[in-house]
């Protein structure tokens, strides 16, 4: 069976969710292979063989330094001699750049965003993503070389089977080309305790009607532990950080539960969430064009709503 | 300073995008486009880079006869000059031929200092174009920058990152893209208007860049749409109005869904 190859997402051996999503994606289409790089490969190693890969390449040497070039020559050689039937990477910023290198290194069509991969009918693969604000569903395949997909978190449950993760050492040296966008220093972000935005079960967010006081939003978004988001109109206003931005311009989401507070739902925001299974609202607005994609819905100030909410699930914890 | 801006010419987000029902593409001619949002950033930070020094600012696009429009909106914005590729072959092109065909451009017009886009486009949304442009023309690429600044040879860059908040460094000539967060956008002004009018724009086919026809478009792209279908509208769902038990009642739904 032909190898599957899923560039594991880390932070110094803590394997992000994706990395069992993707494996479990992987065993559909053959082999899973994870491509391991960088530090903490002791940490992550239990972790790979517990979500079914095979094998493990792994590359041990400093990449940190740099943005996304030699990665993507890593794996793009890799992709040379192994030839495998997809190489399977996690839809972030940089997992999109790092496959596009990859496939135009190796003339492989590149998907992105896929949110289904399955084996197509005759071999390779066909995928699913959404368009246009996620207004269309599109299916694709890869006609080119083999394919290079990025999947996007939650697209799959991560299942648990025992795979042998035998280790490979990769030899690799990146160009010199490749290591000319330096990142010379690297201020890490305040850890909130909360779920990662785009890997979160659910999803709570706060724009315009939070006047820039999201104490409210925030604690229901403990209550039920959630990640909290924000509009497009929050961050503008600089009340939220762009990197919890949930938009056209920000993260796409799409968790089981995603909750709007004071967001009125122009098309920048719904092209960031419509995906997700279950919607709520609330704004005190009952012409907010949100309503129209809510499950459910409460018209009413989310001062005085979110507060009694996030009493009501604490008690019924 | 030279810079050369690539801009893209999109369906409006506001209308109903939609795609040819024939071939599965993106549809530009019966739905309005304009240039698109995010490529007024890449505009506006070409302007003030090259105002801050000397040099001139070229607008690059890749699209039909419409396209022409994200030129002169950036013209209009202040840019110098702009240089439309349109050739019928062109259509259907992927992000790998779309690179392909700017990165020729770029190579004709001659290799600038900087290179700048926009993050990602408002229509395809693949984030890719940036990172295979540079790629394809062999300089480095620091994407994604919410701050930018140029000293000597040197671009230096914040990109906001979910880990970190990081600073980048390149030497010139290199490729950048932009985030919305790096400047706001200066809309055109009535003198940008008029002056735009006389600046001169150059319309290339794919044989003035030296490229086959076969190279680029649908038929050459290495990945295929086989289906488009819209998403079936989200059945409505029960809306309460808050008298006092709103929150109560938003945490019996969740209690009920399972989610408590």
């Amino acid at each position: 069976m032909a190898e599957v190859l899923v560039l594991v997402d880390h932070v110094e051996g803590q394997l992000r969710k994706t990395t069992g999503e993707l494996l479990t994606i992987a065993r559909r289409l053959g082999a899973p292979s994870a491509v391991f790089i960088g530090s903490g490969f002791d940490a992550a190693k239990e972790g790979l063989a517990a979500y079914g890969a095979e094998k493990v390449y792994r590359y041990d040497g400093d990449l940190s330094g740099y943005l996304v070039a030699p990665q993507a020559e890593l794996l793009a050689q890799l992709v040379e001699r192994v030839q495998p039937a997809a190489l399977l990477v996690p839809s972030s910023a940089e997992g999109k750049e790092i496959a596009a290198r990859v496939a135009l290194k190796t003339s492989s069509g590149l998907i992105t965003d896929a949110v289904d991969v399955q084996p197509a009918d005759g071999g390779g693969v066909t995928t699913t993503q959404t368009a246009f604000a996620s207004s269309y569903t599109v299916t694709a395949t890869v006609t080119k070389g083999v394919p290079v997909v990025t999947v996007k978190p939650n697209s799959a449950a991560a299942e648990q089977v025992s795979g042998a993760a035998a280790e490979e050492a990769v030899d690799f040296t990146p160009s010199e080309a490749a290591t000319r966008a330096r990142i010379t220093a690297a201020k890490p972000k305040e850890k909130t305790g909360r779920p990662e935005l785009t890997e979160a079960a659910i999803v709570v967010s706060g724009g315009r009607g939070t006047g820039g006081d999201f104490s409210k939003v925030e604690a229901f978004a403990d209550s039920l532990g959630a990640a909290v988001g924000a509009s497009r109109a929050a961050v503008d206003a600089g009340w939220y950080p762009h990197t919890s931005q949930v938009g056209q311009t920000g993260k796409q989401v799409s968790p089981q539960l995603y909750v709007a507070c004071g967001i009125s739902g122009a098309i920048q925001h719904r092209a960031g969430m419509q995906t997700s299974k279950t919607i709520v609202a609330v704004n005190k607005d009952e012409e907010a064009p949100i309503f129209e994609l809510a499950d459910f819905g409460v018209v009413g100030d989310l001062f005085a709503v979110l507060p009694q909410a996030t009493e009501q699930v604490n008690a019924r914890k | 300073m030279n810079i050369v801006v690539c801009v893209k010419y999109v369906p409006d987000a506001q209308a109903d995008r939609t795609f040819h029902a024939s071939d599965h593409t993106t549809d530009r001619v019966n739905v309005d486009g304009i240039l698109s949002e995010l490529d007024e950033y890449a505009v506006e930070q070409a302007l003030q880079l090259v105002e801050a020094s000397e040099g001139e600012v070229t607008v690059l696009t890749v699209g039909p006869d419409a396209a022409s429009e994200a030129i002169k909106k950036s013209l209009q914005m202040g840019a110098d000059k702009g240089v439309h590729v349109s050739d019928e072959a062109i259509h259907g092109s992927d992000a790998m031929a779309t690179s392909l065909v700017l990165a020729q451009a770029i190579t004709k017009i001659g290799m600038p200092d900087l290179v700048i886009t926009g993050m990602a486009s408002t229509d395809g949304t693949m984030g890719v174009v940036p990172t295979l442009l540079a790629e394809r023309l062999g300089v480095p690429a620091v994407t994604f920058a919410s701050e930018l600044t140029v000293e000597g040879g040197t671009v230096t860059m914040r990109r906001d990152g979910d880990a970190a908040s990081q600073t980048v460094q390149a030497t010139m000539p290199a490729l950048v893209s932009v985030t919305d967060q790096i400047n706001d956008p200066r809309y055109p002004s009535f003198k940008g208007i008029m002056a735009a009018k006389k600046k001169p724009v150059e319309t290339w086919s794919l044989a003035d860049l030296g490229l086959d026809a076969g190279s680029v478009g649908l038929d050459a792209a290495w990945s295929k749409v086989e289906a488009v279908a819209a998403r079936p509208p989200r059945a409505a769902g029960t809306i309460v109005k808050d008298e006092g038990d709103g929150g109560a009642k938003l945490a019996g739904f969740l209690a009920e869904r399972k989610f408590v």
